[in-house]
């Protein structure tokens, strides 16, 4: 009789890393997709040039070899990181990549009027960007965040090939020393997909929150 | 950590051989994905609820769930009941089915934006359901959405890597191989990163070559 019991809190354990990696991966990824997405509608030309390259770095190569990279050649040139912080930090700045095309779309999307009237107001770029665009892009963003999320909740399931023992991991673990491949696999499976529903009802509630006393302005 | 030529001259036909099977999967894992989503698009859109309720569920649970975890479900679980699939087989249905739900979103946003005067039109000329969507919402719905569907055929592309886990000797599976073997990660994972690279750098030239071609004129 195998002992489910103790599989079973295994796999709970791994999600406690896969939950972990999520968010520490998004906390990454939010500032970065920000700060490469407004780089990208810079008005100097070597801050376009620095967002693009990280963009397209970043999009360009697959994040399974970004994994491998970071974990088994920076070590070469003296940076050992664990596979914990390997993995948040491919997860963040990969995820980071295409969320900051969608910070570049949404504040290219904001209405051409409403730079106009900054300017007439007097208002400095920072208080423009501040106070007129980015309340208005960010919401744009929302859903589109929401499933970046996602995607990076789904990719945490490849750090289990750099030895960080997520919830993939676990599953393989068990399925070695059980045998049993339905009930492990189908168990994180599930577990997965509490998750993504639980990501998407974060972000529809925070949606409707922030589009709250938004009438009529858009 | 020094780059060594003699080694890379070494190891290039290997990763050669393997890039050609990454595209093999990909050409194979498109096919599967651009039928599969459109069966998935047309069993969403059903009457019946029986159909289109599990058909949307299916899609909702392959999207929120990784791919790392749906190939070991096909590698692992099907030979549990009798279905022996062969790594590639099993990594190309894997993709294909991952990305049908995606593809099928497209081709949703494809029909939605279709007049509602063309299925009247269908209806009033008393053509069949398969003659209306073969001859009348089919051919007006697909070219506008070719280059979303091109994208994601890129996304698929960068991907294939994931391939390796089960066991698909594909390029990175290969500079895996070479690097466990020869215990030199940098230049087999530089090499395969910018092979991803170089492909999706020349993938956007010709996403952008198609945005262009199958604009939607106004």
């Amino acid at each position: 009789m195998i002992n489910w019991l103790g599989y079973i809190q295994l796999i709970l354990q791994g999600a406690g890393i896969t939950a972990a990696l999520t968010v520490v991966g998004c906390l990454i990824a939010f500032p970065v997709a920000f700060v490469a997405g407004l780089g990208r509608i810079s008005r100097h030309a070597i801050v376009r040039a620095a967002a693009t390259v990280y963009i397209e770095f970043f999009r360009g190569t697959s994040i399974f070899v970004q994994l491998f990279w970071v974990f088994f050649v920076l070590p070469l040139v003296g940076i050992a990181l664990t596979p914990f912080v390997a993995g948040a930090a491919v997860l963040g700045l990969n995820v980071g990549a295409y969320a900051a095309e969608v910070v570049r779309g949404a504040v290219i999307g904001v209405p051409r009027a409403q730079r106009e009237a900054c300017i007439a107001l007097n208002l400095s770029r920072f208080q423009a960007l501040r106070h007129v665009i980015l309340p208005q892009a960010f919401v744009v963003m929302l859903p589109t965040f929401g499933n970046n999320a996602i995607e990076l909740l789904k990719a945490t399931a490849v750090v289990s090939v750099i030895s960080l023992s997520d919830m993939t991991f676990q599953a393989q673990l068990v399925r070695n020393q059980t045998g049993a491949t339905a009930i492990p696999f189908f168990t994180i499976l599930l577990i997965y997909f509490a998750f993504a529903l639980v990501i998407s009802i974060c972000f529809r509630a925070l949606e409707q929150r922030l589009v709250r006393g938004l009438d009529g302005v858009r | 950590m020094d780059w060594d030529w003699t080694f890379v001259g070494e190891i290039w036909p290997v990763l050669l051989e393997g890039a050609v099977v990454t595209v093999e999967a990909t050409l194979l894992g498109m096919l599967l994905a651009l039928a599969g989503g459109l069966v998935l698009v047309v069993l969403r859109r059903s009457s019946n609820k029986l159909v289109s309720r599990p058909a949307s569920l299916f899609v909702q649970f392959v999207r929120g769930t990784p791919l790392l975890v749906q190939l070991y479900f096909l590698f692992y679980v099907l030979p549990d009941i009798g279905i022996l699939l062969p790594p590639l087989v099993a990594g190309v249905v894997g993709l294909g089915l991952h990305y049908s739900t995606y593809i099928a979103e497209v081709y949703r946003s494809g029909i939605d934006n279709t007049p509602a005067g063309q299925w009247e039109a269908a209806k009033a000329c008393n053509l069949t359901p398969f003659q209306t969507w073969r001859h009348v919402i089919l051919p007006q719905a697909i070219p506008p959405i070719i280059p979303a569907l091109a994208n994601y055929v890129v996304a698929m592309f960068k991907e294939t890597p994931l391939l390796s886990a089960v066991t698909v000797l594909e390029i990175m599976g290969r500079a895996r191989g070479i690097a466990d073997y020869n215990y030199r990660y940098l230049e087999p994972m530089t090499l395969v990163g910018a092979f991803f690279l170089a492909a999706s750098l020349t993938a956007a030239v010709g996403l952008r070559y198609l945005e262009r071609r199958f604009a939607v004129q106004h």
